[in-house]
């Protein structure tokens, strides 16, 4: 069913019986022309526009639990395009412009707030570095703006000036940058999905792959053998343990990353701000909850959650920069387990074996990337070949010398 | 977390700084025939498990070991912890016998 | 404001008044009130506005569990929002005031959302606003926002007086109830080291509400007993005003404790125990029916609870509404203090064990409420069918209860549902043997079962910790059952019935959610926002559960269950971060000659912890262009000197010591001589530069290695990587000595003859005999042990010279005494870049972690032929691209043309395109040598274009200017100035 106002108030007039399923659960089918495996962001935006773009219609996207449940519903909802090696600025920027759309084209409100995002610095060095990012991002059609602090004070009065360890000396501005509705994001693809056909199939867990002369024939899972013309797998932080099964050993290692969110205090937070002299970041949801995080815990780990040192830290850090929110409550904290890669970029790409592709190694930026990795994995899967924007994003760039390393930090995930 | 020093008795977490899976011990011979190939794995490449994990801590703010840790990355359990050295003698005398 | 007569309880003092005001009203309360219950003594039942429809609410429960009743405390210097009334102890002088309504909490004009609600339900938003997508930011966002939130944050950055701790014990208790008190008893009398929380202001848990007697006496005086005893004892820490936020890994507990020490306001402690013992308790939850969120309708037990343990004396007409025996005691408890018990609506047909006192309507329900702004009377449908409408002013409400499980959750651990008592009771924690949990927290519902339990659960617990256990005789009371009958909601009636009452979520909302296929819970919290409140779902979640069991027609465990997150309760930022605030977020680390610079008019400037000085102004300079550019030429014309003490510096020694470095610098240092000092360039193992500086070799097997001040630590700690983890057999030993040697650069052409004047006697330091790049250990001012090494980082002739940190102040200023005739300067941090940027060396802005020693025209300086870090690495593919970035230097054509950092580089014809960008500025100033602004840069080929044009863009600052390419070195490219 499609959504709009006039539907609102049928169904308010009638007691909101009438409302159907945003997607179906359909029964399975013995073959699929494609399979991705993993109902989150990335898996759901990629059969969306595998079905959309590339006129693939006999589509299932396996999920083990529930559809959102990954990292798509645990972060901290920002997006923008504000990288400093073009390789990645080109593809968020297409990333972000799919955001500024996206809402037509699956016919539902995510949300996409660009309410400007404003990266923070406090030396001369971190200036330069900034500079030379923000121009980047012009260089890539993107906006960026450098503002004084007179200027940061205009927006955010409330941040420590005079006090700081740090003293604040301006920021990177990208107006376009803000927040999504997580959530909405993977019901919402998953609601457009449907709509074009993709049979959305929950608790349905990918044990093995089945193989015959090099080649992917389909899934075992614990609802029985799927057939599959191709394969693609989208599975996050999972994504070693999966395709281990395929006898690959990978550049990615898992690590937790700690979100937290405040009780709801009425607005304060325009934007999304970033600390320079920590790790730090936050922004407001429109129910009134500051939404914040900071660096991962650092070793590797597959439990979703993390331990006291971090909230320390990432607290310490957000009143380092706005002492104004310390009389906030912290209500909620929760850990997601990101697929970290050897050098803080994605791999999108093929696997030694024929009809399996692979799209992993998000590190913390995989919330931002849902269109573009969806867009530009469906290119993959459907034409075999690279979209021009993720040609880059290759599983042999570690073994060749050509890695995208946006922090300079080389080859310890834990750093990126 | 609580790290227990083999030398020192338990630690906690803020004490230590992570470098990562334990292989990262068993460093190529540089003059080996395909080094280059044997570097790229041992450097980039990751078993990534989950479950019981050797890995790397070092102790910064402590005595500077670096320490091997066995960990289940599921549930955070630590199994084990040995100084490295320790380890390395170890594997080196296991080469050695294997030769 | 008139007095307000009080039930007499043990728990109330009231002969201590205490004034407080709410929404600009004066009342009284007293000690022993939280700002719940004086208001409700007071009769002030309406309290907030709901979150969504701002519906009048008031306060239904007694603690941290209640959804309603939040308010602003003000403060002199700022607000508290969300507070929960039923939590705040009353003091003297409390102001709070009514959140999330406009003008006022009766007259709330957002309320019109109430009536609007049947097109705002669950999920509305996802469904609409979406054209045109302009408008979202521009007008529907805004007022979604306008209407958001609860309480507002006072932007004002005052503080309180925060601390951090940390604890240690055996066994930590969390809780104390009747189980908490009994465990710390046994375990107190057993020698076990216990800490007992509580997070109320006084210790007892629910036995402060409860009116039988234990051991002869009455419950409230036997947790005074207790509590006496366990005071005696000096290896238990009681700790009430004390929240657990959650529980870590291997045992740590964060927890903040509000009891005031002198003028400290909050603790954040960090505990680490060996065994916790929970002992939570249970909270009871609500039953929705049509209006069941009127300001009067509570919880059975917090009716009983304000009655016994506050005395409050407000309840006129009470009818109770359960499906279990615990609204019986609540029942009892009114009759026996002579409060109008209407009686008791049960869904259940036969009750047990009935007072005859109570007048019960079996099976029953309560299906309307009716009332503007407070409750006037209900809707009762008896066993006939038939309705009859009941006037009352109180309506308790008991669907049950749920043992508060959230920190067993925080590792991991899922809930398990127990059908008997119609609740999740702790999952069995296969993780750790941490934490056990007793009581009503594991759904022991009767105070027998209790006890029982925890004596069951610490004899457990201390034997595992090899503690003998002490004998305690159990208490046992009298007349103690729990019978429950499954009933979540009533089904009968159209209109609204509430679930979570912060978040306004309906029976009706949980409706749409299933038939829209939010049937997972996890998407049902999401999509309704069900539990997402406040009280985190401590009234809500349960019962959501199973009307979403009931609608799939499925049993509750079947459906699942939400894992329990931290915090277990909100808790402020401020407490969190200790006094790591303001100028005390980080440490700061100040040079040896910190003070001097001070004194000498030094401006200071970050680097990485570290204020170091980056000029000295003098009176007559408008600018620090100026005085950079003064102690450029100062420098280069004469003599000036630097602290650059914070370099990191590692002391190198043993057998192995030189085969060692060997390995660590990509280039030779297989043959560094005695006395010598040499560049060193170090990779990471992938081939890329991780940081340079020099390494001085000052005897056979003594080594002293410099790295950049920014990576001094990381350098260590990759050296004692290679040295543990790779080459444990090499006989070598590392110390980092930074803070151990202050070192001071003394550079110019002048430099030697200062140096000589300080120099010991004994010492020959002539060009002949101690050139460019020699070490030495002497002694200078008569005897003072020192380090020699004659480096360059300006180009100059230039020493550094290092000493015991402690001299470094004496020094500085002794130079100043003894270079008067030539001038000498101290010179900033700024001067010293201008200085490397004219000599072309690389530094952090060039080492920035994705550059190799090719792009830095030092590719010869990886040498093949010896083993080293990152020597494989760096022979891949994309780290030699022949036309690669290379380091060159740029000089504009007019040279006032300023040329900043992070330009990009085109060629002059290409537009600014990113497959043309072929470079970036990484370091500028202004050269007073060369009277020109300067730059380095990396451009790919970039030393093959020496003397062509380039664009040098900088789109984000709206400029860009044309410049030539040049030799990075701009200053004496032979290096005769520092070899003179």
């Amino acid at each position: 069913m499609s959504y709009n106002i006039f539907k609102i108030i049928r169904e308010g007039l009638r007691g909101n019986k009438g409302w159907k399923k945003t997607w179906r659960n359909p029964n399975i089918k013995k073959k699929y022309d494609v399979i991705i495996i993993g109902g989150g962001g990335h898996g759901l935006a990629t059969a969306f526009y595998l079905a959309k773009e590339f006129n693939i219609k006999n589509i299932a996207v396996l999920e083990k639990n529930w559809i959102g449940g990954g990292n798509v519903g645990r972060n901290t909802t920002i997006i923008r395009s504000n990288y400093l090696l073009n390789e990645n600025e080109a593809f968020y920027e297409f990333s972000l412009r799919l955001w500024e759309s996206l809402e037509k084209q699956i016919n539902y409100n995510a949300m996409v707030s660009q309410r400007g995002v404003l990266n923070i610095f406090h030396s001369d060095a971190q200036k330069d570095s900034f500079i030379r990012r923000g121009n980047s991002m012009i260089i890539n059609g993107a906006d960026a703006e450098l503002y004084d602090v007179n200027k940061i004070k205009s927006i955010y009065p409330f941040l420590d000036y005079e006090n700081s360890r740090f003293p604040i000396k301006g920021g990177l501005y990208q107006k376009r940058g803000g927040t999504v509705r997580h959530d909405a994001v993977a019901w919402g693809y998953a609601h457009a999905a449907d709509k074009l056909g993709v049979d959305i199939i929950q608790n349905c867990e990918v044990n093995n792959f089945k193989f015959k002369s090099g080649a992917c024939l389909g899934v075992e899972t614990n609802k029985g053998f799927i057939k599959a013309n191709k394969v693609g797998c989208a599975v996050a932080g999972s994504t070693s343990l999966l395709l281990s099964k395929a006898d690959m050993t990978l550049p990615i290692e898992s690590h937790v990353l700690q979100a937290f969110v405040s009780e709801s205090i009425k607005p304060i937070i325009p934007g999304v701000i970033t600390f320079g002299a920590g790790h730090f970041y936050i922004s407001q949801s429109d129910k009134g909850g500051l939404v914040f995080g900071g660096d991962i815990d650092g070793y590797n780990s597959y439990a979703q959650r993390g331990n006291l040192d971090t909230l320390e830290d990432v607290c310490e850090s957000g009143l380092a920069l706005m002492p104004t929110i310390s009389k906030a409550r912290l209500l909620r904290m929760w850990g997601g387990i990101m697929d970290m890669s050897m050098d803080g970029s994605p791999i999108i790409d093929k696997t030694h074996i024929k009809g399996l592709y692979m799209n992993a190694g998000w590190c913390y930026g995989g919330f931002k990337a849902t269109p573009a990795s969806g867009w530009c994995f469906a290119h993959l899967i459907a034409k075999n070949y690279s979209h021009s924007l993720s040609e880059n994003f290759k599983l042999d760039r570690f073994k060749n010398g050509y890695m995208i390393d946006e922090k300079g930090q080389g080859a310890q995930p834990n750093l990126h | 977390m609580i790290i227990n020093h083999p030398l020192l008795g338990p630690r906690d977490l803020n004490e230590f700084i992570y470098y990562g899976d334990a292989s990262l011990l068993k460093r190529p011979k540089w003059d080996d025939k395909n080094a280059e190939d044997k570097f790229y794995k041992y450097l980039y490449l990751r078993k990534n498990i989950a479950g019981i994990h050797k890995e790397l801590w070092f102790h910064q703010q402590g005595d500077r070991s670096w320490l091997v840790v066995t960990r289940n990355t599921k549930n955070h359990e630590i199994i084990k912890v040995e100084l490295a050295t320790e380890v390395v003698k170890g594997l080196d005398k296991q080469y050695e016998q294997n030769k | 404001m008139n007095k307000i007569n009080r039930i007499k309880s043990s728990l109330i003092d009231t002969k201590k008044e205490i004034n407080f005001i709410f929404n600009d009203k004066k009342y009284i309360g007293f000690k022993g009130d939280t700002l719940g219950s004086a208001l409700l003594a007071n009769n002030v039942k309406l309290i907030g506005r709901s979150f969504k429809y701002h519906r009048p609410r008031g306060i239904i429960s007694h603690g941290s569990e209640e959804p309603n009743g939040l308010v602003e405390v003000i403060n002199d210097h700022y607000n508290e929002p969300n507070t929960k009334i039923t939590t705040v102890e009353l003091y003297e002088g409390l102001r709070a005031k009514s959140q999330n309504c406009w003008p006022s909490v009766k007259y709330d004009l957002m309320s019109i959302n109430n009536k609007l609600s049947n097109f705002i339900t669950a999920g509305f938003y996802y469904k609409t606003f979406m054209w045109p997508s302009s408008f979202w930011e521009k007008i529907y966002e805004p007022l979604i926002r306008k209407a958001a939130g609860l309480g507002s944050l006072s932007l004002s950055n005052s503080s309180r007086n925060s601390e951090k701790g940390f604890l240690h014990c055996d066994v930590l208790i969390i809780g104390s109830g009747p189980s908490g008190l009994v465990s710390a008893y046994i375990a107190g009398l057993s020698g076990a080291r216990v800490i007992l929380v509580e997070e109320d202001f006084i210790f007892g848990g629910s036995l402060n509400s409860e009116t039988f007697t234990i051991s002869d006496m009455p419950a409230q005086d036997w947790v005074k007993f207790i509590i006496k005893e366990l005071n005696k004892l000096t290896n238990v820490k009681l700790m009430k005003k004390t929240e657990i936020i959650g529980m870590f890994d291997h045992g740590i507990f964060g927890a903040v404790e509000k009891n005031k020490y002198k003028k400290i306001d909050q603790i954040f402690w960090k505990i680490t125990t060996k065994k916790t013992l929970l002992c939570s308790g249970s909270t009871e939850r609500l039953i929705p029916f049509q209006n069941n969120d009127l300001p009067g309708i509570m919880l059975s037990n917090s009716i009983r609870s304000f009655v016994n343990r506050w005395g409050v004396k407000s309840f006129k007409k009470v009818l109770l509404f359960t499906n279990n025996d615990d609204a019986y005691s609540t029942a009892m408890n009114l009759i026996d203090n002579e409060i109008n018990c209407i009686g008791i609506v049960d869904t259940r047909d036969n009750p047990k064990n009935v007072n005859p006192k109570i007048n019960v309507y079996t099976s029953s329900q309560v299906i309307n409420a009716h009332g503007n702004l407070k409750l006037k009377s209900v809707d009762i449908i008896n066993s006939e069918g038939k309705i009859i409408n009941v006037e009352c002013d109180f309506l308790g409400v008991s669907g049950g209860w749920n043992p508060n499980i959230h920190i067993s959750c925080h590792t991991g651990v899922k809930p398990e549902w127990n059908n008997k008592i119609l609740a999740f009771t702790p999952g069995k924690n296969n993780i750790s043997t941490h934490l056990e949990t007793a009581g009503s927290a594991n759904g022991k519902f009767t105070l027998n079962e209790c006890f029982c339990d925890s004596e069951i659960k610490i004899v457990q617990i201390l034997s595992e910790l090899k503690i003998k256990p002490k004998k305690f005789v159990i208490p046992m009371i009298e007349k103690d059952t729990f019978n429950i009958d499954p009933f979540w909601f009533v089904e009968s009636g159209k209109k609204r019935k509430w679930v979570d009452l912060q978040n306004d979520v309906t029976v009706n909302d949980i409706e749409i959610a299933y038939n829209e296929n939010f049937r997972s819970v996890e998407h049902l919290k999401r999509y309704t926002t069900l539990g997402m409140g406040t009280d985190q779902g401590k009234t809500a979640n349960v019962t959501g559960l199973a009307i979403l069991a009931h609608l799939s027609n499925k049993l509750i465990p079947e459906v699942g269950t939400t894992i329990f997150r931290p915090p277990y309760v909100p808790v402020s930022l401020d407490a969190i971060v200790g006094s790591a605030t303001y100028k005390n977020y980080k440490p700061i680390r100040l040079t040896p000659t910190h003070n001097w610079a001070e004194a000498n008019g030094a401006s200071f400037t970050e680097s990485g912890l570290w204020l170091r000085a980056e000029w000295y102004s003098q009176k007559n300079e408008k600018n620090w262009r100026e005085t950079v550019d003064r102690e450029v030429n100062s420098v280069r014309n004469s003599v000036g000197f630097c602290d650059v003490s914070t370099l990191g510096k590692i002391d190198i020694q043993g057998r192995d010591a030189q085969d060692f470095i060997n390995k660590i610098y990509s280039n030779g240092f297989a043959k560094l001589p005695i006395g010598k000092v040499r560049y060193g360039l170090m990779l990471r193992e992938d081939g890329l530069v991780m940081d340079d500086g020099t390494t001085a070799r000052m005897s056979e097997d003594h080594f002293i290695m410099t790295t950049t001040t920014i990576n001094a630590e990381s350098v260590y700690r990759h050296l004692e990587f290679c040295h543990q983890c790779l080459w444990p057999e090499m006989d070598v030993h590392l110390i980092s000595t930074t803070d151990a040697w202050a070192q001071i650069a003394i550079a110019g052409p002048n430099s030697r003859k200062i140096i000589s004047k300080i120099v010991d006697s004994e010492f020959d330091i002539s060009n002949e005999n101690f050139p460019f790049m020699a070490c030495k250990e002497l002694t200078i001012c008569s005897g003072i042990k020192a380090r020699l090494f004659r480096i360059s980082f300006s180009g100059e002739l230039a020493y550094e010279l290092s000493i015991p940190t402690q001299y470094a102040s004496s020094l500085v200023s002794y130079l100043m005494e003894v270079g008067k005739n030539e001038k000498i300067i101290p010179y900033g941090t700024e001067a010293l870049g201008v200085m490397r940027i004219e000599k072309g060396h690389a530094a952090g802005a060039e080492l920035n972690g994705t550059i190799s020693a090719l792009n830095l025209n030092m590719d010869k300086m990886v040498s093949t032929k010896k083993e080293s870090i990152g020597m494989i690495l760096s022979k891949r593919e994309g780290l030699r691209l022949p036309d690669g970035l290379r380091l060159i230097g740029l000089k504009p054509i007019d040279p006032k043309t300023q040329l900043t950092s992070g330009s990009h580089l085109f060629n002059e014809n290409d537009n600014r395109k990113p497959e043309n960008d072929i470079g970036y500025v990484t370091s500028s100033c202004y050269s007073p040598t060369l009277k020109s602004y300067i730059a380095l840069a990396f451009l790919k080929n970039g030393t093959e274009r020496f003397g062509e044009k380039i664009k040098v863009s900088n789109p984000i600052l709206k400029k860009e200017t044309t410049a030539e390419i040049c030799n990075p070195i701009f200053v004496d490219e032979n290096g005769d100035r520092l070899r003179g």
